[in-house]
């Protein structure tokens, strides 16, 4: 199975296979897992905003979904990644707490989908898989042999998508 | 520019820090009151440390634990949460029920229950933060979730990360008796908040 590689909130990594890219507890933030299909070089991403356009304090750029999902393409495309063999899947982006006005603020895990998908789609990379929304927590694992992505949730089960 | 957490002079630091200690001590008083028991209180570990390191306070990000999460309003805003690991979670209600042992997972009494104690330990911290800065402060109803600590905490850690890569929390243990309860408040100012928290403190 080779190494497991764990992300950290705001981080990112690349492997090339074998190996397991993992994340755990994501919550409101995403995963967002790149796979190029050939080489099978995977790269993983967990952002945590959006956006960094109008948010001062923006230099770790991990992040943000824009400037993240971005990076973690160039990294992989220097590493030997074919652009035109890269899908993505993405899980995430749950509400955990629920309030009875939707501010923007209880809305950041939607909104995070959202900014996901619009970088993902500038990028042409296709989703070929999601898992997000929810209000639970969620642990993925991305196999870089297979592509395969495990999500691991308390008492909503476990999946591959 | 707003002022956030992460550049904060040591005499802001050390407000903070006090205004975590008196709080807590109150809220601990309120929680002594409501059970009509004695609570004894360790002195609470105020800490401002960054956010990635966070999950590991309570055991690490899959650890199940008790978030309980307030919004504040009034002449500052932003959001408090009360995050109890799951044993703590399950000391609190028996002290509150008044009973010793009960199965491990939470029913909706004890749901109920918690989210009572959240809303007094809450309310009692943030009127000492009132009395002190003479601000004007809502909280609004409690929201518990119960869930993997990454997935609670990234909902204060996400607040806080649009203002800086550091957080504050109050690490406060509770004991009545063997029972003992480990509670860690984070208080969440507002982008804007913080330097009217600060101005009223009289420490900018």
């Amino acid at each position: 199975m080779g190494e497991l590689i764990k992300v950290g909130m705001a981080d990112m990594n690349y492997i090339s296979s074998p190996g397991v890219l993992t994340t755990l507890g994501l919550g409101s933030c995403v995963g967002i897992c790149l796979y190029d299909t050939s080489t099978k070089i995977s790269g993983m991403v967990h952002i945590m905003l959006p956006s960094s356009i109008q948010i001062k304090n923006n230099s770790n750029i991990a992040k943000f979904a824009d400037t993240g999902i971005k990076k973690l393409l160039d990294d992989m495309l220097k590493a030997g990644a074919r652009k035109n063999k890269i899908i993505s899947k993405i899980a995430g982006g749950a509400q955990m707490f629920n309030f009875n006005d939707s501010s923007d603020v209880m809305r950041i895990g939607a909104r995070n989908v959202i900014a996901t998908k619009e970088t993902l789609q500038a990028l042409s990379i296709p989703i070929i898989a999601e898992d997000t929304g929810g209000n639970y927590g969620r642990t993925i694992e991305l196999y870089s042999e297979t592509g395969v992505l495990l999500i691991k949730t308390i008492g909503y089960g476990t999946k591959q998508i | 520019m707003p002022l956030s957490i992460d550049d904060l002079n040591s005499t802001q630091i050390d407000v903070l820090k006090e205004i975590g200690n008196i709080g807590a001590g109150n809220a601990a008083t309120a929680l002594s009151k409501m059970i009509a028991k004695k609570i004894d209180m360790d002195v609470p570990k105020v800490n401002i440390l960054e956010f990635k390191n966070v999950p590991d306070l309570v055991g690490g990000p899959e650890i199940a634990v008790a978030g309980i999460y307030f919004k504040v309003t009034g002449d500052i805003t932003g959001s408090i949460m009360f995050l109890l690991d799951t044993i703590s979670a399950k000391q609190l209600t028996n002290l509150l029920m008044d009973r010793s042992e009960s199965q491990d997972s939470l029913d909706d009494m004890e749901i109920s229950a918690l989210q009572e104690v959240g809303n007094i330990l809450a309310g009692s911290y943030l009127s000492s933060l009132s009395v002190l800065t003479g601000l004007t402060l809502v909280v609004s109803v409690p929201s518990l979730a119960i869930d993997m600590a990454g997935a609670i905490l990234s909902v204060p850690v996400i607040l806080f990360g649009q203002v800086g890569d550091k957080v504050m929390l109050i690490e406060t243990d509770f004991f009545e008796g063997s029972k003992h309860v480990k509670g860690n408040f984070f208080l969440i100012p507002d982008e804007d908040s913080f330097e009217i928290l600060l101005k009223s403190l009289g420490v900018i």
